[in-house]
């Protein structure tokens, strides 16, 4: 975040604070004259509700010395969070959203150079102005972009939970069903997942499966490799199943060696190899 | 005096258990004694415990695979055993897959396989 905006002279605070009705009467004209406006997802009556809001935050913010524990912005950006949220909700564009901001620079300027007499210059104080609702607009775009940030984190957490089950299908031997494509993020949590499962049940065989798994190329041949590599060195031995006959053709054209890595079409063929090299055998009832 | 580890027998095979955190000298001080205590013994096995390391590098590592290969020269095979996840992730990062040696998920297990190796 920006260093808060400089506070305002006193007089000049309470001048804009009196003239507050005007000014939001011009704020609201220039409101219904932009097309930005969106009247089609606001009423006018709850549009003049929200500016009168937030005029009144702002001013009595502007007029309050950054010199306390907490910052004097702090309920109008409480203020612009929420009117972010609910409009990014409606379906207002993060620059609708700016611009409702934005285009109070305009009344409140034109109303200070037309009616305050001062008795210096007023540029220093109309530029602190314009910074400080340039500030506040581009919080409303970062309101927007943390909002979808954080649903972008939250899906991708919930789909490398889905992804990533370790399940024991039977007393020594562990399946990992691999769905979608690995990167580097994901191969590390597979792999991890994989070895602490492996650690902690004491299991010697693993089947790590890809019939969910679309394509492979040589990064995620050489994840796999590795996870192989790290279970052997555990003490594990690992199965692949489910390679479908495209991506073994891949396999072959790209030239990936797999070693001595153990392959089964299927995961019941896989399941079956497990038994026999646990020693087990499957025998039927009468 | 340097610290040495110590080394066991069971069903003739030798057991090493590596608690202490290993650092070089250490390493080649247990593959010189294990040598020695190969040929003394003629046993037909080792078993490197090393699941209470948390760390392993790259030095280390070497001696643990350079151990499997004296040791198959003086007739016994290598288990390494108890490898723990973090440090396996480590190693194959490091491109150290520790080829030459056979490894185990616990003692128990690393003892079953060398007497089927025997067998």
């Amino acid at each position: 975040m920006p260093d808060t905006p400089r506070p305002l002279p006193a007089d000049l605070v309470s001048w804009i604070q009196r003239h507050q009705t005007q000014i939001l009467d011009d704020w609201m004209t220039e409101l219904l004259a932009s097309p930005r406006t969106r009247l089609d997802l606001i009423d006018e009556m709850a549009l003049r509700q929200e500016s009168k809001e937030f005029l009144a935050v702002f001013l009595t913010a502007l007029g309050n010395a950054d010199d306390r524990e907490t910052s004097p912005w702090e309920p109008v950006q409480a203020i612009l969070d929420e009117l972010s949220r609910a409009r990014d909700e409606a379906g207002f564009s993060p620059t609708e959203t700016a611009t409702f901001v934005l285009s109070l620079k305009h009344p409140l300027v034109m109303r200070l150079t037309r009616d305050y007499e001062s008795q210096g210059s007023l540029e220093e104080e109309v530029w602190n102005l314009k910074n400080t609702l340039d500030w506040l607009g581009l919080y409303t775009t970062e309101v927007y972009q943390k909002r979808r940030e954080a649903t972008i984190r939250q899906q991708q957490e919930e789909m490398e939970e889905l992804s990533t089950p370790v399940v024991k299908v039977w007393d020594g031997i562990l399946a990992l069903p691999l769905v979608g494509t690995l990167d580097t993020r994901r191969s590390q949590m597979v792999t991890e997942s994989l070895l602490d499962a492996i650690a902690a049940s004491g299991s010697e065989i693993a089947i790590i499966d890809l019939t969910g798994v679309p394509a492979i190329d040589t990064r995620m041949a050489q994840h796999l490799i590795r996870t192989v590599a790290a279970a052997r060195l555990m003490g594990a031995s690992c199965i692949l199943s489910g390679i479908r006959p495209q991506i073994a053709q891949t396999i072959v054209h790209l030239k990936i060696q797999l070693g001595d890595i153990k392959t089964e079409a299927t995961l019941a063929a896989a399941l079956k190899s497990a038994f026999r090299q646990a020693g087990l055998k499957l025998v039927g009832s009468e | 005096m340097m610290e040495r580890i110590a080394i066991a027998r069971i069903n003739n095979c030798l057991l090493v258990t590596i608690q202490v955190d290993m650092h070089d000298k250490l390493a080649l001080a247990l593959r010189e004694d294990l040598g020695e205590k190969l040929v003394e013994t003629h046993s037909s096995g080792v078993l490197l415990d090393i699941s209470s390391l948390d760390t392993l590098d790259t030095f280390i590592a070497r001696v643990l695979a350079g151990i499997g290969s004296m040791a198959r020269l003086l007739g016994a095979e290598t288990v390494l055993v108890g490898m723990r996840p973090a440090v396996a992730m480590t190693l194959v990062e490091l491109g150290l897959t520790l080829e030459g040696v056979h490894t185990a998920l616990d003692v128990e297990r690393g003892l079953a396989m060398l007497s089927r190796a025997k067998a």
